[in-house]
């Protein structure tokens, strides 16, 4: 149900800002002259660029919903909350001989995640206690229980009755109106109803928001984000997890290009080594490395040795191919130009030949890195002693869905940070790359 | 001195199917130190192999190549190569590229420094030294091409289409600096072009090779390469042999490539 209300307010934010922007900024949105006929891209003539506007609103959309959908404290618009305060109700209770009396059920309804907020002292919150309420007169009595959010309460009102169930007493009635067995009524504040076996229930309006258990508030995240900085989880601060996931990567990776360029430029230059590790190459490259990760951890168990492993050759095989292609890529009249400007063999691997690679080896190591982070996660997932990964698997083993928000918010930032990093050292290193 | 002997070259190329190709049949030629001759001929008449056979790249079937009475047995610095394009180092300066060749050969920037800063004068490029090879132009890029072949001081200069991919304004300037590089340095020039008029204002020798089996069909002395030395090429363009001779070799290369597609067609 929130799923499809999630679409429609999503799709409406994406046609909407536009329909709204586009008159607004009417200069910025249009294409002029000859472009504004191309609907094709081709290579760098493209004529689609992206609308920073649009990025920057498709963020603060998500945000937006997130705080909607959220019981979060950010003042912006949000859908209809739970109920949360006291509330009560009136039942009869009727007796085999007819007679009947009323009594009211005060209901005091708290935050279901009382127990993880923290006061201004930093202890945790504590249920509160139930309405102080008279019994009132007759022999059905008034009273009074609390319930959590988003819950679900069987209320034995005949606990301090007169005459209990078993001698007689039945609810026919909440506030006045006849009720049955099976049957519920609502009111505004939840869903009071009957069990089939006759005892009152009372469910909290839940409104449309999520709880905390499927979705913490982003300050909630934020906050959580700012508790693992300073305390950790599992024994280690969130650097320290991110640390070691991080060294991980670099370590499989830089092995990986340590063994795999030498053995593309190999492949490139020798048909031995080309009809040599053809096979390997070829059967390995198409195998997922989640898929080794049992085997790793049969070999290697579930420390350092099997995820340095398990990286290594989900670089291994990417910047073979890459280094393989770099080489084999060499235009001839290169190399024709360069034997007859007396260079030798030696010369012509090391000056032409590694620098007219270096493009195609870019290419693979940001393929290679972005394989690599998202394997280690994955491995990480399975079995680790520290790392992002397992702290997020633990963390949703105890349904603490904050640390996982943080774990896959922070997974896909630095997934972004290296894919950046590996760019810029491309423009850096490989300026002509793409401009030949 | 540097004299370039073409003996009875033969080349055949097996093809995978059993095949084969006669891209050379029984080529002989005698260059002179100094010459400039300009190849013409209708595709697959095996002008490009001669080149790359001459340069050492492929062996002969048949026949030998003898460069100041000594044979070729592969590669070598005394016989620069210019291409069409796209064998320029991308990774290095103009600077770089044109100090390659001595580079290579052990010489150390100090010393080579003033031959390649002169060279880049000669070719135009003095303001450009430490540009990089993808911020110049077609033409540009053909200039460092032969400043980079000449600062090797090459005996030969082989040069395959070097102004083919260039636009008509920029090849006729480059064929004015071509001649000028000519006289200047009195290289022995070997230039492969698919261009008639260009065959004819920088071939001081004009060769005209037949395809299927490639071999040589006629050879012309001409006058206009030296008349071109210094001179406005469109002026040279009206001397009175100009044109019959361009219209003789446009007829015969026209009847060669109509002969091809006859045979096409025939056996089709």
């Amino acid at each position: 149900m929130s799923g499809l209300l999630v679409l429609v307010l999503y799709v409406t934010a994406f046609f909407g800002s536009y329909a709204i922007l586009s008159r607004l900024l009417k200069r910025y949105f249009q294409r002029d002259g000859f472009n504004s006929l191309k609907t094709v891209t081709f290579g760098d003539e493209s004529a689609v660029k992206a609308n920073r506007i649009a990025s920057v609103i498709s963020i603060l959309t998500v945000f937006w919903l997130w705080v909607a959908f959220t019981n979060s404290v950010i003042p912006l618009p949000k859908l209809p909350g739970p109920f949360q305060g006291d509330v009560s109700f009136t039942y009869t209770a009727t007796l085999e001989d007819g007679t009947s009396d009323d009594g009211t059920v005060t209901v005091r309804v708290y935050r279901e995640d009382i127990q993880q907020t923290l006061d201004s002292e930093g202890n945790p919150g504590k249920e509160p206690s139930a309405v102080d309420v008279e019994p009132g007169d007759g022999f059905a009595k008034n009273d009074s229980i609390t319930a959590a959010r988003y819950s679900f309460k069987v209320v034995n009102v005949w606990k301090n009755d007169d005459v209990s169930k078993k001698d007689g007493s039945k609810i026919t009635a909440i506030n006045g109106q006849a009720i049955k067995p099976g049957e519920k009524i609502k009111i505004p504040e939840g869903m009071i109803g009957l069990t089939d076996k006759g005892t009152p229930t009372f469910a909290p309006a839940t409104g449309l928001r999520m709880q905390r258990l499927y979705l913490p508030a982003p300050e909630v995240v934020m906050q959580r984000f700012i508790r693992l900085n300073k305390e950790g989880y599992q024994g280690f601060t969130l650097w320290e997890h991110t640390r070691f996931s991080l060294q991980r990567v670099l370590i499989g990776f830089l092995l990986g290009s340590l063994i795999g360029i030498p053995l593309g430029y190999a492949m490139g230059l020798t048909n031995w080594a080309r009809g040599w590790f053809d096979p390997i190459v070829e059967f390995m490259r198409p195998v997922p490395p989640l898929a080794l990760i049992p085997l790793m951890i049969i070999w290697f168990g579930i420390g350092e040795t099997s995820k340095v492993i398990l990286l290594f050759l989900a670089a291994l095989w990417i910047m073979i191919i890459a280094a393989r292609s770099g080489v084999s890529g060499v235009a001839i009249a290169k190399v024709h130009a360069a034997y007859s400007l007396g260079a030798s063999k030696w010369q012509i691997l090391t000056k032409v030949i590694v620098p007219n690679s270096l493009p195609e080896i870019f290419t693979g190591a940001r393929v290679a890195m972005g394989v690599c982070w998202g394997t280690v996660v994955a491995a990480e997932l399975v079995a680790a002693e520290v790392g992002l990964g397992k702290m997020i698997v633990v963390a949703s083993k105890f349904q603490l869905t904050d640390i996982v928000l943080v774990g896959i918010i922070l997974i896909g930032i630095i997934g972004f940070l290296i894919d950046v990093g590996v760019r810029a050292l491309e423009t850096w290193l490989v300026p002509w790359k793409g401009k030949v | 001195m540097s004299e370039l002997l073409i003996d009875n070259i033969s080349m055949r190329f097996e093809l995978p199917n059993g095949g084969h190709v006669q891209a050379l049949q029984n080529v002989s030629l005698d260059i002179k130190s100094g010459e400039l001759m300009s190849v013409l001929g209708p595709s697959g008449c095996g002008k490009t192999t001669l080149l790359n056979i001459v340069a050492g790249f492929l062996a002969p079937t048949e026949g030998n190549i003898i460069l100041n009475e000594k044979k070729v047995v592969g590669p070598s610095a005394d016989r620069g190569m210019v291409f069409q394009q796209g064998a320029l180092f991308e990774w290095m300066t103009v600077r770089e590229n044109v100090s390659f060749g001595p580079d290579m050969a052990g010489i150390s920037r100090a010393e080579s420094k003033e031959k390649v800063e002169h060279l880049l004068e000669v070719v135009g490029l003095g303001d450009f030294k430490e540009k990089a090879i993808y911020e110049l132009s077609g033409g540009m890029q053909q200039r460092v091409a032969l400043a980079r072949c000449l600062a090797n001081d090459p005996d030969v200069i082989l040069m395959d289409e070097p102004l083919g991919a260039l636009d008509a304004l920029t090849r006729e300037k480059m064929q004015g600096l071509v001649l000028d590089l000519w006289r200047e340095t009195g290289k022995t020039i070997i230039l492969i072009t698919h261009s008639v008029e260009e065959a004819l204002l920088l071939g001081e020798r004009l060769l005209v090779m037949a395809p299927r089996p490639g071999r040589v069909h006629k050879e012309y002395r001409l006058p206009f390469a030296d008349l071109g030395v210094g001179n406005d090429l469109r002026e040279v363009k009206k001397h009175k042999d100009y044109n019959s001779t361009r219209e003789e070799i446009l007829e015969m290369i026209w009847s060669m490539e109509e002969e091809i597609m006859g045979r096409t067609e025939a056996s089709s």
